[in-house]
């Protein structure tokens, strides 16, 4: 043991982990199960999670200290509970489908990134990109968030109870954001399809993004977000959509067109 | 990619062990730019000042006579520097390829920079009643056992680990940046300049001189500019939101302030914690936690962000 905790002396890119064994370190009682991952490296902290998640059947698991450390629960294809005592890095929980992820604390950029189903909720703040190429799932963050908030969002629901930066939603190709406070310039830009609705100011549209028309289908799915994660009664939203202008939704790819013609 | 982080304390000119803080937090970014690191420290205000000079590349043509020439180098640029009125108190060796000098000179510094500097294979890192710069390869516990910086006692400080992009990996295109000749100030910088041939000519035109091919100098002695000619560091960061075209976070330092800088699109990261006894900024918040080991709140500043803070 003393010899793979020996410390690394060189390691030029910063990215040696010499071990990855599972820690075991866990207490588990019945389906949760707690841990401390103060003194884990990144990747013991992974493995022991996978291990509780997918080898000892635990569905509530609870980490204490993860240091605002990158990359951390990234990946887990599973229904289960997992709740972060403190702030995550970059990357944190991308890449997941299914978990109900909840962060006490902040996170850093690209959280929750290409979510394909699963609830993430973080309590205070979220850096940039939050929530990039998200495909399904929730992901609540209750302070502010970054620039380029759903980029490339292809489903799903972002909602931010807070401000949020320049470029958000830019890109995006379904799926909704619901922003209580103000949004940087560029709003919506270069957006395909989508809706994006915000509260507060906007400071300046980006291309081909326009406001929509309300209807009941959005004051449904508003209170019933707002409900489900116990916000309170929903501000007053605007509604931006696609204007629908700055791509060519009528012209066909090649390989359709020879179909065609 | 590069990290980039700056502390300053606020409890009244309290002076704290600044380096080992430093250390710190970069040594934590080292992911981010393993190629060099550079900080960039003030201590209390002394009498004099202190000069931080470059000899020689430490990973250049290193030949059979390299000892010698760096002994007639120091030799040289100390008597330059006497022979322009400098009463040196003190001369250090940090390593074989850096010397540090603290004097007392009343003269024209650019003219004294200038003249140092034209020993062949000099640069002078930085010179400054309060501030020291300290860069050189290697990771950033390498460069502070090398240059002793653990027990480096002051009031704030900025740090750049580096991932060489745009130029090479040596001690002159590696960050912080001293504002040449303008004593005091320094930037650190994460992002690309793309007018920088535009700003290098226009500086140049002024007379100024730049030590490096990187971008990053531009921002220093820009600013160093602005505020010789009557803007305070506010107003200088926010003009060069317009007039500096690229993507960029800096940071940039003075005698008694420290202030940030975003470009429009936000583009790189900064997460900033602020607290009634201490203001801690980075490229990520895994650095600031190294100097507030508890739970914190922090946040990223939004695109176009210009802070300053006074210690």
């Amino acid at each position: 043991m003393d010899a793979v905790e020996a410390e690394v002396l060189f390691d030029a890119r910063g990215l040696v982990e010499l071990d990855d064994s599972v820690p075991n370190v866990a207490e588990i009682d019945g389906e949760s199960a707690q841990f401390d991952a103060k003194d884990l490296t990144t990747r013991k902290i992974n493995a022991e999670l996978r291990r509780l998640v997918y080898e000892e059947g635990v569905k509530d698991v609870t980490i204490l200290n993860p240091s605002a450390r990158h990359s951390l629960g990234v990946g887990i294809l599973q229904r289960c509970r997992i709740t972060f005592e403190g702030s995550l890095g970059y990357f944190g929980v991308g890449l997941i489908d299914g978990p109900e992820v909840q962060i006490n604390g902040r996170v850093g950029w690209s959280v929750a990134e290409n979510m394909m189903s699963g609830v993430v909720v973080i309590e205070s703040n979220a850096g940039s990109l939050a929530g990039a190429a998200l495909r399904g799932g929730d992901l609540v963050v209750k302070g502010q968030v970054g620039a380029r908030t759903g980029i490339d969002q292809k489903g799903g629901t972002i909602l931010v109870m807070g401000d949020a930066g320049s470029m958000t939603g830019f890109m995006m190709q379904r799926g909704r954001q619901i922003i209580c406070g103000d949004v940087g310039p560029g709003l919506g830009d270069s957006m395909y399809d989508g809706t994006l609705y915000v509260a507060g100011k906007v400071k300046a549209l980006g291309i081909d993004c326009v406001e929509g028309e309300w209807t009941d289908a959005d004051t449904e799915l508003i209170q019933r977000k707002f409900r489900i994660y116990g916000l309170g009664d929903p501000p007053q939203f605007h509604k931006f959509v696609c204007g629908k202008k700055l791509y060519n939704y009528d012209s066909l790819e090649p390989s359709e067109r020879k179909l065609v013609l | 990619m590069c990290g980039i982080a700056g502390i300053i304390y606020r409890d009244g000119g309290g002076e704290r062990q600044v380096g080992r803080d430093m250390t710190a937090m970069l040594q934590a970014m080292k992911h981010r730019g393993p190629d060099s690191t550079g900080y960039a420290l003030y201590r209390p205000a002394g009498d004099g000042y202190v000069m931080h000079v470059k000899l020689a590349e430490s990973n250049g043509h290193h030949d059979f006579d390299l000892a010698e020439k760096l002994r007639r180098q120091r030799t040289d640029v100390e008597g330059r520097m006497r022979s322009l009125g400098a009463d040196i108190a003190d001369i250090q060796g940090p390593s074989d390829h850096a010397m540090t000098v603290t004097f007392g000179y009343d003269g024209d510094l650019k003219q004294l920079a200038d003249y140092v500097e034209d020993v062949r294979g000099t640069e002078v890192l930085s010179l400054g009643k309060t501030l020291e710069i300290v860069k050189d390869l290697g990771d950033a516990k390498t460069v502070a056992e090398d240059y002793g910086l653990d027990k480096f006692i002051g009031t704030h400080a900025i740090g750049h680990a580096r991932m060489a992009t745009e130029s090479d990996v040596d001690i002159a295109n590696a960050h912080p940046y001293w504002a040449y000749p303008f004593p005091d100030v320094a930037v650190v910088h994460n992002g690309q300049l793309t007018n920088y041939h535009q700003w290098k000519r226009r500086l140049e035109r002024a007379g100024h001189r730049f030590q490096s091919e990187c971008d990053s100098e531009i921002i220093a002695v820009y600013l160093a500019e602005r505020m010789a000619q009557g803007d305070s560091l506010e107003e200088s960061m926010q003009r060069s939101l317009d007039e500096l075209d690229g993507v960029f976070t800096y940071i940039c330092v003075t005698e008694d302030a420290l202030g940030v800088a975003k470009d429009e699109l936000g583009a790189k990261p900064l997460v900033l914690y602020e607290s009634d006894d201490i203001v801690a900024l980075a490229s990520e918040e895994i650095a600031i936690r190294k100097v507030v080991d508890r739970e914190i709140e922090t946040y990223d500043p939004y695109e176009g962000a210009v802070m300053v803070w006074t210690r």
